[in-house]
């Protein structure tokens, strides 16, 4: 195999891209617990608005980008307000309503090119943008956190109703942290078409959706280093398997489910990576 | 205006649309009932029995062999996925559970589509059903006739089942409440097989119906099926078998109506799931669902 820099940095590059979305899927599923099968709907917004934005406006990348970003929010939004209120499973199943909505929509608005896709978008995005774009992003996730936000949207994750109680609405927090993750597919989205040319409803299929989240769980809930190396291991299985020629895919649906078998609770399982957890880890262990 | 009997024609093509849906349903609904986890792969079981049935009648076997065949390799299916893939999770964090279930779906997808090359293959025709018919002034084929009414039978068999059997009663105990029932002296893990049993053997009589009435399979035919009879699982209130029928009708019908309008006819996909958001905000446990009351 051939392993020049090239390729790696192809598989990176598309699995920095893939970060974006799923460190906000991973505010709203690991650390607010609300499980979503629709941010690839989220993504494809962002997408399309941020290629809108460049073609036909001729706005510059960044701004398109953050155009993107917000449109996506505020559909999330008005999704939020109808489906927020449902219990459990219910809004898992109205994202996943949501997110074949938009893809068959897409698929027959002919201005977008319909199902045979938009090709032909500037090719803006490359590795060290999404360096940057992903080091900002999480900073950013990571400073909402540890804000009393965050410690809120823990609350409304660990138990809703003792929430409740000492004060905490949980349609606010739930709402916040909806419209990040939205925000960030949004972003997401944009990159992924200036990355590729090309956008096509397709790419934002259901399948699309249950990846984002199985990376999530995968990397483990409650844990943004967790779900910054699911992404990376993720995005890159399917390229690792490729020796498996023919049998890449079949190889890895089992995969998916070894995985889970092996580690239900995922790979980090609710812990972070940091230099203080090394240190901790290489310290000589205590004399009492 | 177009007259009546055309309205007939597609009364009755929604029909016997919402009765493949129901048959797929059931299988959704019953295992929610149980394991509270929505079984994302089984629209790829509804697809594969499309493909024993093909492999199987090409390979020379007689038709009144291989039907019996199919049914009984879907059920096996459907239990060995259970057995490898979910009863290890069953004391995980449920969302894993969900997630080995996609990758079963992602495993039949692409195994199929790595054994058949990813081409279209055709369907069998069983001698009778595809044969044509005419009634009440409309053509159509036996099989537009037969579904509906094998669906009804196979539900009243179901609902029998359920209300007069042990196995059924030990059914509706675990899906109150697993754990006591468990205490109980119920045997879960014989419930639980009953369970894929009964919806992967529903799944393949939907799919000699589907199949024969769309004479085509492919690898991903599974998908939309599939996610429309878990819509109708939600429509009718997941957990409740008679709700998920008559959700199913209720989509095939509307599906089928959309579809004869060239208007509105792309978006006849699109309907489904708007319909699934609408019923989430108007009524969250769905038609016949239950109301889940908090314990605190």
């Amino acid at each position: 195999m051939d392993l020049s820099w090239y390729y790696l940095k192809g598989i990176l590059t598309l699995a920095g891209i893939y970060m974006l979305p799923v460190l906000g899927l991973s505010l709203l599923t690991g650390f607010t617990g609300l499980f979503s099968f629709g941010h690839a709907g989220f993504m494809a917004i962002g997408g399309y608005t941020t290629a809108v934005m460049m073609t036909k406006l001729k706005i510059p990348f960044i701004p398109s980008l953050l155009i993107g970003g917000f449109t996506a929010s505020f559909v999330s939004y008005l999704i939020g307000k109808l489906t927020l209120k449902l219990k459990g499973d219910y809004f898992c199943i109205a994202t996943l309503g949501f997110g074949e909505a938009i893809r068959l929509i897409l698929e027959n608005v002919q201005y977008f090119g319909g199902a045979r896709g938009w090709p032909g978008l500037p090719l803006k995005t490359n590795f060290i943008t999404v360096v940057v774009i992903d080091i900002i992003a999480i900073l950013i996730i990571r400073n909402v956190i540890y804000s009393r936000h965050g410690r809120n949207m823990i609350a409304v994750r660990e138990e809703e109703l003792a929430s409740q109680v000492v004060g905490i609405s949980l349609f606010k927090y739930k709402m916040t942290s909806l419209m990040i993750s939205a925000f960030y597919a949004g972003v997401g989205g944009g990159l992924l078409g200036t990355y590729l040319g090309f956008l096509q409803p397709k790419i934002f299929s259901l399948v699309r959706s249950t990846e984002l989240t199985i990376i999530v769980i995968f990397g483990g809930l409650g844990s943004i280093t967790g779900s910054v190396a699911g992404a990376i291991v993720l995005v890159a299985l399917p390229e690792i398997l490729r020796s498996f020629a023919n049998w890449r895919l079949v190889v890895y649906g089992a995969a998916v489910v070894f995985i889970m078998i092996a580690r239900p609770e995922g790979l980090m399982g609710g812990k972070e990576l940091s230099f203080s957890a090394i240190k901790n880890l290489l310290r000589k262990p205590s004399k009492n | 205006m177009q007259n009546l009997s055309y309205y007939l024609q597609l009364l009755l093509s929604g029909v016997t649309v919402g009765s493949l849906y129901a048959l797929i349903a059931i299988g959704y609904t019953m295992v929610y009932g149980i394991l509270r986890l929505i079984n994302f792969a089984h629209g790829d079981i509804f697809m594969m029995a499309g493909f024993f049935m093909i492999y199987i009648v090409s390979s020379g076997i007689p038709m009144y062999i291989s039907i019996p065949l199919v049914l009984i390799l879907t059920v096996v299916l459907g239990v060995v996925i259970e057995r490898v893939a979910y009863k290890p999770l069953r004391n995980a964090p449920r969302m894993s559970i969900m997630i080995s279930a996609i990758g079963v779906s992602y495993l039949l997808q692409n195994f199929a589509t790595y054994f058949t090359g990813g081409l279209a293959k055709p369907y069998p025709t069983i001698p009778f059903i595809s044969n044509g018919i005419t009634v009440f002034g409309v053509s159509t084929k036996v099989i537009t006739i037969i579904t509906p009414i094998l669906t009804i039978l196979l539900v009243i068999a179901l609902v029998i089942l359920i209300k007069r059997t042990k196995i059924g009663m030990g059914m509706r105990a675990v899906s109150k409440d697993f754990e006591t029932s468990q205490l109980m002296g119920i045997k879960i893990n014989s419930v639980i097989s009953m369970t894929f049993i009964i919806g992967s053997f529903l799944a393949a009589v939907g799919s000699i119906l589907y199949f024969s009435y769309y004479e085509q399979v492919t690898p991903t035919i599974g998908a939309m099926p599939g996610l429309k009879a878990f819509v109708a699982a939600v429509f009718g209130g997941i957990g409740s078998i008679p709700g998920a029928v008559i959700g199913a009708y209720i989509i095939g019908v509307c599906e089928t109506f959309i579809k004869s309008n060239s208007d509105y006819s792309i978006f006849s996909n699109a309907f489904t799931f708007a319909l699934l958001i609408i019923i989430l905000v108007l009524k969250p446990n769905g038609l016949f669902g239950e109301k889940l009351s908090e314990k605190v």
